[in-house]
């Protein structure tokens, strides 16, 4: 009933044995980001980071949607839940996420109107329903999500559903990879790309990496097989240093990626400087409404924001550019756990500290307790 | 059922609508020598030898009527399993129903049948009730309490402190259906094949009783599914629990229910099932008796125990390629996320 | 960053359908995969499809890589 592939612990033992021959050839670290968080959080469910070479080291970089939210956005949503004409939609991603004073999951115990939907399409839905309210989608993710909403926002605009909003928070993931390589913050040997992003975005968008950065990447999918085939790939271009970008994602991921769902973006949304949660301001980093479309932004709508507020002592910021980990925050499960989350790395379920907290406890236990076995080396390569 | 047909405020006055709902609709299908006297208090039997269990459990449900089951069904069985999972054999049972007026008669008579099926199922008497009604939108349709009294027979020690590192950890059957049944319902998704797991477990555990093995432990795995369920054990026993990702049954309809929702199904809530700790010799001996009741077919070996070092995780998960994890409890809600 | 999964095409209306893993059904919008047929299999992130997947393909080339055994000189 339970039935793994019979030959995946086969495929996976093979993998880890050409990974180890790799690792062996050389004393150097080598220190690879998986951008993605669901990439994070499959690495931890699997148990990945205890099977790699002590000289591998993935780190996780600043692909969860909701981490990098800035907290003035989550205030917003907070404001406009409060106003009785609105009725909020989300994903149920944000739901538990602190804002500067609140959470939408307290707002909803306030009794003011958040609902939590699996698609943009059911938030129109929900607007046909009730013309008389206004419904605020919260439209936060990367190029995976955003074409989603643009693809309602087209339903919502051709059926005249006046009363569909959405609240834009959304991220392009090109700008941070650069900004992260630029800074120097963090040292990178290549990148374990997102790879339904890469749906998207196409294999080719990738060739920056290869030409400008210089930098090998490998486009995965989510198994855990998946992801050790990718940081082998890595491995071998770094030693080999022939930075090249490879799909190991076929079937799935093509060459131009989805011209539909690009064509979409293009049509509803403009690029636009984003702050990002710990990563500061990056230049055209995120996607506003085109000044066309003005009509269906829930920014305008009028609101009495709390001040906003960072909780004190969170490194979320350093957690989501790779400078540390988890552990290394003062916050971490003392103050700081799923069930009382203070950062959304917490909250979120592909945040790296929740990852951290549900899964890679183990190494934290042993290495606590003393046992160096299991535990990873911390330095960087 | 007529279109008039529906609870009223008076249906919880206590006046002559309650008699009425009383009389017609519940002593018909409770049909029991306690509560027919409708007295005050039930007065049982004396109880047999052993040690008395008491056991209460309050019950909501959306949606309240799911595959395999219905709010009424389930409270009987959820008070049912938890004498049964403290080795205790259920007497008598009570069960109160708070109900949102304008409720749909016919929805209550489905609550009746159903917890009148399962009580009948476990073999014991609901010798006791109540309802109230609420006005309406001051409930959601229908909440149900349950009281069970058992008593647990000489001779059986059960507790969480009688594990000992090497026992197993068996599962009476796949997990998380009842769980993927009400989520499926309640998003939308169209899963002909779920049904929940709902069912009374006496049975099944006085048959293991019946084999002689030497049984350290039972839980059922209601909220927070076998993970929390497993933690929790771990915590109180002072050991280490693992999992084997690999042995774990889980239906193929239950695992896309949760590649869908973005929910793990070692977290979802079982409604019919028993966690098993026992001696790691009686192991073969607990499946096969488990295998021979009709609630058992899909029983398995999910799981052993072992010694725990100092500020370890209690429960951890070996994982299908061979990694391993530990497992925490569910943090709140487990909310369905598209990251 | 994002759960996508691959559901097979069992109902398709103009811009919607539906898509089914393991017996489990769910209503899909079809705007961002337009070129999709009955019976293909999707990708499916957020209540649409994203991609047209093609199994075969990505069948033979992950086999292809996994089963390299570590003596292969590289």
């Amino acid at each position: 009933m339970s039935a793994p592939d019979a030959g995946l612990r086969e495929h996976v033992a093979r993998a880890r044995a050409r990974l180890t021959a790799l690792a062996a050839r050389t004393p150097r670290r080598f220190g690879f980001m998986e951008v993605c968080g669901t990439h994070t959080h499959a690495i931890a469910r699997a148990g990945l980071r205890r099977l790699l070479p002590p000289n591998v080291k993935l780190i996780s970089g600043p692909g969860c949607p909701v981490c990098v939210t800035p907290i003035e956005y989550l205030d917003r949503a907070v404001a406009l839940a409060r106003r009785p004409d609105v009725i909020v939609c989300t994903f149920g991603d944000l739901v538990r996420v602190p804002s500067s004073v609140s959470s939408l999951e307290r707002e909803s115990a306030a009794g003011h109107d958040v609902r939590i939907v699996y698609s943009a399409r059911d938030a129109v839905r929900i607007a046909r329903e009730t013309p008389e309210r206004k419904v605020v989608f919260l439209g936060v993710g990367f190029e995976t999500t955003l074409p989603t909403v643009a693809a309602a926002l087209d339903e919502a605009e051709r059926d005249g559903v006046d009363n569909f909003l959405v609240l834009v928070g959304a991220k392009t993931i090109e700008p941070p990879l650069r900004a992260l390589v630029e800074s120097g913050d963090v040292a990178l040997d290549g990148f374990l790309l997102p790879g339904h992003v890469s749906v998207i975005l196409g294999a080719d968008f990738y060739r920056f990496l290869e030409v400008e950065l210089a930098l090998p990447g490998a486009i995965v999918g989510f198994e855990a097989l998946d992801i050790l085939l990718g940081i082998e790939f890595l491995l071998e271009r770094s030693l080999a240093g022939e930075p090249r970008v490879a799909n190991l994602y076929p079937g799935v991921v093509r060459r131009a990626g989805n011209p539909t769902a690009l064509a979409l973006l293009e049509r509803w949304f403009e690029r636009v400087d984003s702050r990002w949660r710990g990563l500061g301001t990056i230049p055209a980093s995120g996607l506003a409404f085109r000044r066309e479309f003005a009509h269906r932004d829930a920014a305008r709508l009028a609101v009495e924001l709390d001040p906003p507020r960072e909780p004190k002592g969170c490194r979320c910021g350093d957690v989501l550019k790779g400078a540390i980990e988890p552990p290394e925050c003062p916050l971490f499960d003392r103050t700081c756990t799923p069930t009382h989350p203070v950062g959304a790395c917490m909250v979120s379920s592909e945040g790296t500290c929740a990852a951290w907290h549900r899964h890679e406890r183990v190494a934290l236990d042993e290495r606590r307790a003393g046992h160096e076995r299991h535990a990873h080396t911390g330095g960087r390569a | 059922m007529s279109a008039h047909d529906r609870i009223l405020l008076g249906h919880g006055a206590g006046g002559r609508l309650t008699h009425e709902l009383v009389a017609r609709r519940f002593l018909p299908a409770f049909e029991n020598p306690a509560l027919a006297t409708l007295s005050d208090s039930a007065l049982l039997d004396e109880l047999p030898p052993g040690r008395p269990a008491l056991t209460t459990d309050g019950f909501v449900v959306d949606p309240p009527v799911f595959a395999g089951g219905d709010l009424g069904y389930l409270s009987v069985c959820g008070t049912v399993n938890d004498l049964a999972v403290s080795g205790a054999r259920p007497l008598a049972l009570t069960w109160a129903l708070i109900l949102e007026e304008g409720l749909d008669g016919a929805l209550l008579d489905t609550f009746v049948a159903g917890a009148a099926r399962a009580a009948r199922e476990a073999g014991v008497a609901l010798v006791a009730g109540d309802t109230k009604v609420v006005p309406r939108g001051k409930g959601d349709r229908a909440y149900a309490v349950s009281s069970g009294l058992g008593v647990v027979p000489r001779g059986r020690e059960l507790g969480d402190r009688t594990i000992r590192p090497g026992d197993r950890v068996l599962v009476t059957g796949p997990i998380g259906d009842h769980g993927a049944t009400v989520l499926a319902a309640r998003h939308g998704l169209d899963a002909p094949a779920l049904v929940s797991d709902v069912a009374p477990l006496t049975s099944l555990v006085e048959s293991l009783f019946a084999a002689n093995v030497a049984v350290r432990a039972l839980h059922d795995p209601t909220r927070g599914g076998v993970a929390t369920t497993c933690y929790e054990t771990a915590e109180r026993s002072k050991l280490r629990i693992v999992l084997d990702e690999h042995d774990v049954p889980v239906r193929p309809q239950v695992r896309a229910v949760c590649e869908l929702l973005g929910l793990e199904p070692l977290y979802l809530a079982c409604e019919g099932r028993a966690l098993v700790w026992v001696a790691e010799a009686d192991a073969e001996r607990a499946l096969e008796a488990l295998r021979e009741h009709p609630l058992g077919r899909h029983a398995a070996a999910i799981g052993r125990v072992v010694a725990r070092g100092d500020g370890h995780a209690p429960l951890v998960l070996a994982t299908a390629i061979g990694g391993e994890r530990p497992l925490d409890m569910l943090a709140g809600l487990d909310l369905p996320r598209i990251c | 960053m994002c759960l996508a999964i691959p559901m097979q095409l069992v109902e398709r209306r103009e811009l919607a359908g539906v898509a089914e893993l393991d017996g489990v059904r769910r209503d899909v919008g079809l705007a961002l995969c337009p070129e999709a047929r009955l019976g293909d299999f999707v990708l499916v992130h957020a209540g649409y499809a994203i991609a047209v997947i093609d199994a075969e393909e990505a069948r033979k080339t992950l086999e292809l890589l996994a089963s390299i055994e570590t003596e292969d000189p590289r």
